[in-house]
């Protein structure tokens, strides 16, 4: 069973009366129009109580028609998809909608947190600062968790957000920025004259104001006019409509933010479809078009549902064919306001008085309200609201201080217009004040943005107009685009008659800010304490910091500040508006990265084969590499790992190394490039050689390691660790063009282009025979340690190398990317007979620790190359990058850390990475402390678990006792130091 | 902020890196004296081994390579355009506004 809808109109309107969409508020089932907001179908069913105010718990209603209500917010949808401080106003109404109030137990009628409304008089500005000063310890224990309770309006629903969120760039010519009267003349001028133009508008409907005023425009209808215009540029082919679009940032370089609600107005989104996109448009120039926003004025009660924005009351009217209220007070000081009177008395409401607090006005005015039958008090005031839940009486008075209750179910108030001039600031231009409309208007602009219409505080719609067109014919020409932009819209240039009513202090329960509930009592009580610049007032009394940020009540809050100061306004300023303008969703900034997706993933060409053999795998970088290969049985991974390194060390074992950066250096000076970059020598490298070689930043320390082959005079092929490939890239790049732009060489990056293996252990010869047949001599004396060659295997081109990083007779073959699948079967099919297995970075791992090869944990940035034992590669013949600075005497220090290995004394004894080194009998401190274990590793080849380890002055400490000690796990075992090479110390295996 | 890339027009902020001071590209490099332009390393010092200098010069030459001016205004800063062309560039641009002034390949002011 809905309700009917009381308070709607039979013919007035842009809702479709066809199309009835069913909604809950609080649990009750309403119905709506397609077209609709939250705010205009609530009103259409006579709701007018939605929500309970912030700190005094008070009675709140719709105030505005738009995304700057401070009071209708709501949580929307449920479960985890509830989104809390949704503004009613702006919630385009859909089918099976369902909403909830915020910030009352147990009922909104019923709040029991309405008693803080008692204390009133304690929770005034600077209470928390005051009251909860002592006793200190009950800071942590008692405030913080009832403040923290207390504290916040809506509640999120804590559940992970289902919806998915998506980026996108866009480029213009000219982007306009609001589609009321001003933006749409912008865009169709731009849009004529051939521009590409993007046009965004928060709103669901195109035409802002014009669809909510009953003027006229080139003699039609406005909101008639608002679709025609539409219509037309929906047929230019240069002109992107965005609506549901807000605008958000002004940044560098005409870039602009933007958040698109491509599915808030569907119960869920369609499958496939974002819930919101967050757009970055790069734009030549900019209009804003943004309108204005009417300013509240403050007086006793005005916080009461039933008082709302005159030009919030004709979009109601007007636009969504809704009565707000039907016997009704206007309260106004502008002329602009009286309007609201014509067009809701139009539409049957009751007009009960005018209160015109300016002693006199256009006598026109007067007349037309006269004949309306309203009461007009010039020079008058509200003195009071009445209802406890919605307004049921004002109380007027007149110029002469006589008071008179009336009757009322809507008061209206104008104050004027504040132009949403805030993405003229985002870059650090600051408002100007503005006599002439009693507001701050655009001061300095952004590069290429010109601002026009109320924006620009230009309140009559002909002049709106004009100037729409204007800056979208000149955004035109200044892109160079000359086609005819038509002639400007005409309207009337009815002014809208403002004049300064600012609030005064001695109002009770007079809200300035009715969000963060900041009244003219708290204003004045920090101009008391001494809280005076508008930065200060803001943090004492919360003004502008709810999440409206300040958009209705700032000004008026300055102001008043101003009064108190005997200061002008412009002379006490504004606070800084900084983007986002309006609030943005975290999903929709983080978009797909998020979860697993927050960075790529890169598989390499091998990962279907690894993952069919049972790998688990494990995050490199951006990559995913089998870690390990379980087989059945296998009691844990360690299980694993040790048999992989089995494998290896008395079979064959071959593991995916395509993960290995790649970078192909190639022209007459490649060589010569290669010895300024490495700290070994490279231009004299044989053709089909290949040399290992490490490589420092210009600050001496080591930057990487890796081979580099000769496979041509002028080609070399160089490879990098895995987590470097990116950071060597860039730097041989920076190299080549910064530091010796004459060489000629060239660059590329060629990871991705090649699958390579890793084929390692005594029986990798006969593997290779098997495989590649006659295709390839890969005996040792055709390829004997360190060759390298290429060739083509029934058609594919082959890079052959014989490397070892596991110490063992070892090769590394690549192909193309396209047949790195089908070599590993080959390799794995081929090997069979041989007892070959696929073994993965855990075990990659031990080996090398075995070997005394340093990776990673020894390469951090911190060790330089005679740390690591690799002071002897470096050359004293020739210039590298890092060997000036390498010799500083704290790079070659002799109590420096350096590379040792370590044996438990006991062989049961097991080791752990980040264990600190000390002396038998020392205490575990700073100042004891003589290095740390790198790498550990179980070695299946020893037996034992084994360390690598960084040691002050350690190749001197070899044979020492000492302690490894790691305080996080609690252990504390005797070590040997001993050499870092545990497996084959004089390489015989690697020359098999 | 978009930059022009001579390549590839302008871009986002996002394809680029940023390195620092275009001044102090290579002053650590092994005959680069404090303040050497880019390319100053590339002949000298060929003989020299690590260390040979006088400390006062390897104490200068760390400075140049640790220590940057912060101007807030005008300043020619390294930026690569790794998710573009790799292309090195230099561009001149107010710290304070993000204004470019003038984007060129760090190859070509380096000669």
């Amino acid at each position: 069973m809905r309700d009917v809808q009381s308070h709607r109109l039979d013919a007035a309107g842009l809702v479709d009366r066809a199309r009835p969409l069913g909604f809950r508020f609080d649990g009750r089932a309403y119905e709506g129009f397609l077209g609709d907001t939250l705010a205009s179908a609530l009103l259409a069913n006579g709701v007018r109580l939605v929500g309970r105010s912030f700190k005094y718990h008070r009675p709140r209603g719709i105030v505005t028609a738009g995304p700057e209500e401070p009071n209708a917010l709501v949580a929307l949808r449920e479960g985890a998809r509830r989104e809390p401080n949704s503004k009613a106003t702006a919630v385009e109404l859909f089918d099976g909608l369902s909403a909830r109030s915020q910030n009352r137990w147990p009922s909104l009628a019923f709040d029991a947190g309405a008693v803080n409304g008692l204390l009133a008089p304690l929770l005034v500005a600077g209470f928390y600062y005051k009251t909860f000063k002592w006793p200190s310890g009950f800071w942590e224990r008692v405030y913080e968790p009832a403040i923290r309770r207390a504290a916040g309006l809506g509640r999120s629903s804590g559940l992970p957000d289902p919806d998915s969120y998506e980026g996108a760039y866009a480029f213009c010519d000219l982007l306009v920025i609001g589609a009321g009267p001003a933006g749409l003349a912008a865009a169709l001028a731009a849009g004529r004259a051939g521009a590409r133009v993007i046009l965004c508008e928060e709103d669901f409907a195109l035409g802002g104001r014009l669809l909510c005023e009953r003027d006229a425009v080139d003699g039609r209808p406005a909101a008639a006019w608002a679709a025609r215009a539409v219509a037309e540029l929906a047929t230019l082919p240069g002109v992107t409509l965005m609506a549901r679009t807000a605008v958000f940032g002004a940044y560098d370089g005409g870039t602009f933010g933007a958040v698109e609600k491509v599915s808030d107005h569907l119960a869920v989104p369609d499958p496939g479809r974002p819930r919101q996109r967050l757009w970055r448009i790069a734009a030549r120039r900019s209009v804003l078009a943004a309108g204005a926003i009417e300013r509240p004025l403050v007086f006793p009660g005005n916080d009461r549902p039933g008082v709302m924005m005159a030009a919030a009351s004709r979009s109601y009217v007007n636009r969504f064919g809704v009565l707000p209220g039907r016997r009704v007070a206007v309260l106004t000081a502008t002329d602009d306001g009286w309007r609201a009177a014509f067009d809701l008395a139009e539409r049957g409401a009751r007009i009960e008085a005018v209160i015109d607090p300016r002693p006199a006005g256009p006598p026109a005015l007067e007349e037309r309200a006269r004949r309306l039958g309203a009461r007009l008090l010039r020079g008058g005031r509200v003195a009071g609201t009445h209802g406890r839940l919605g307004l049921t009486g004002v109380t007027v008075a007149a110029a002469g201080g006589r008071t008179e209750r009336l009757p009322v179910d809507l008061l209206v108030m104008s104050g004027g217009y504040n132009p949403n001039l805030a993405l003229t600031t985002h870059l650090g231009a600051r408002p100007a004040w503005s006599e002439e409309i009693a507001a701050f208007v655009p001061g300095g602009l952004p590069p290429g943005m010109s601002v026009a219409g109320a924006a620009r505080g230009t309140l009559s719609l002909g002049a709106a107009l004009r100037e729409g067109h204007a800056a979208g014919r000149e955004a035109a020409e200044a892109c160079g685009l000359g086609g005819c932009a038509g002639e400007a819209p005409r309207a009337d240039d009815e002014a809208a008659g403002l004049a300064a009513s600012w609030p005064v202090a001695g109002a009770r329960k007079a809200f300035v800010d009715f969000q963060h509930d900041v009244t003219v009592a708290d204003v004045a009580l920090a101009h008391r304490e001494g809280f005076r610049s508008v930065e200060l007032l803001k943090r004492y009394t919360t003004l502008g910091m709810a999440t409206d940020q300040g958009k209705l009540s700032n000004l008026n809050g300055h102001a008043l500040m101003a009064g108190l100061l005997g200061r002008p306004i412009p002379e006490v300023g504004t606070t800084a508006a900084r983007a986002p303008t309006v609030p943005v969703a975290i999903g929709a900034l983080a978009g797909h990265a998020r979860g697993r997706h927050f960075k790529p993933t890169r598989l390499t060409a091998g990962h279907a084969l690894a993952a069919e053999r049972g790998a688990t795998f494990v995050e490199a970088g951006q990559w995913l590499r089998p870690q390990w290969f379980a087989a059945p049985g296998e009691a844990d991974w360690l299980a694993t790992v040790t048999r992989e390194v089995r494998a290896v060390r008395e079979a064959v074992g071959i593991c995916d190394v395509s993960t290995l950066g790649k970078i192909d250096v190639q022209g007459p000076d490649a060589g010569a490039f290669l010895d300024r970059v490495y700290v070994n020598g490279f231009s004299g490298l044989p053709v089909g050689r290949a040399r290992y070689g490490v490589m420092l930043r210009e600050d001496g320390f080591v930057l990487d390691d890796g081979t580099a082959a000769r496979l041509a005079p002028d080609h070399f092929v160089v490879s990098t660790t895995t987590a470097n490939a990116a950071r060597v890239m860039k730097h041989l790049t920076y190299c080549a063009q910064v530091l010796w732009p004459e060489a000629d060489v060239q660059l590329a990056s060629v990871t991705e282009a090649w699958a390579q293996y890793a084929v390692a252990g005594p029986r990798a010869r006969r593997l290779l025979e098997a495989l590649l047949g006659a295709a390839a001599d890969v005996s040792d004396a055709a390829l004997p340690f360190m060759g390298a060659r290429e060739f083509e295997w029934a058609g594919v081109p082959v890079r052959l190398f014989r490397l070892s990083f596991s110490g063992e007779l070892a090769y590394e073959i690549a192909v193309p990317a396209a047949y790195g699948d089908a070599l590993g079967r080959a390799l794995l099919a081929a090997g069979a007979f041989l007892g070959v297995a696929p073994y993965g970075s855990e075990a990659l791992g031990v080996l090398r620790i075995e070997k005394g090869h340093v990776a990673g944990n020894e390469i951090s940035g911190t060790t330089t190359a005679g740390d690591l034992g690799l002071g002897r590669l470096m050359s004293r013949k020739k210039d590298f990058v890092g060997r000036a600075l390498a010799g500083r005497p704290g790079l070659v220090d002799p109590d420096r850390l350096r590379l040792v290995g370590l044996r438990p004394l006991d062989p049961a004894g097991r080791l752990s990475g980040g264990a600190h080194l000390l002396a038998p009998g020392a205490a575990a401190t700073t100042a004891n402390d003589l290095g740390y274990v790198t790498s550990a590793a179980f070695s299946p080849s020893l037996g034992r678990w084994i360390a690598l380890a960084l040691l002050r002055r350690g190749p001197e400490r070899i044979g020492e006792h000492l302690r490894a000690v790691d305080l996080l796990r609690g252990t504390d075992v005797p070590v040997e130091v001993c050499p870092p090479v545990f497996v084959d110390p004089e390489g015989v295996r690697l020359h098999a | 902020m978009r930059i022009a890339c001579p390549f590839c027009g302008s871009r986002d902020l996002r394809e680029f890196s940023f390195l620092g001071d275009a001044g102090a590209a290579g002053a650590g490099l092994p005959g680069a004296g404090p303040g050497a332009g880019p390319g100053a390393g590339a002949e000298a010092g060929a003989d020299a081994g690590p260390g040979a200098g006088p400390d006062a010069d390897a104490g200068a030459r760390a400075e140049a390579v640790y220590l940057r001016d912060n101007p807030a205004g005008r300043h020619r800063g390294l930026w690569y355009h790794e998710a573009g062309c790799r292309s090195w560039l230099a561009v001149t641009r107010d710290t304070r506004t993000h204004a470019i002034f003038a984007v060129e390949l760090a190859r070509e002011g380096a000669r």
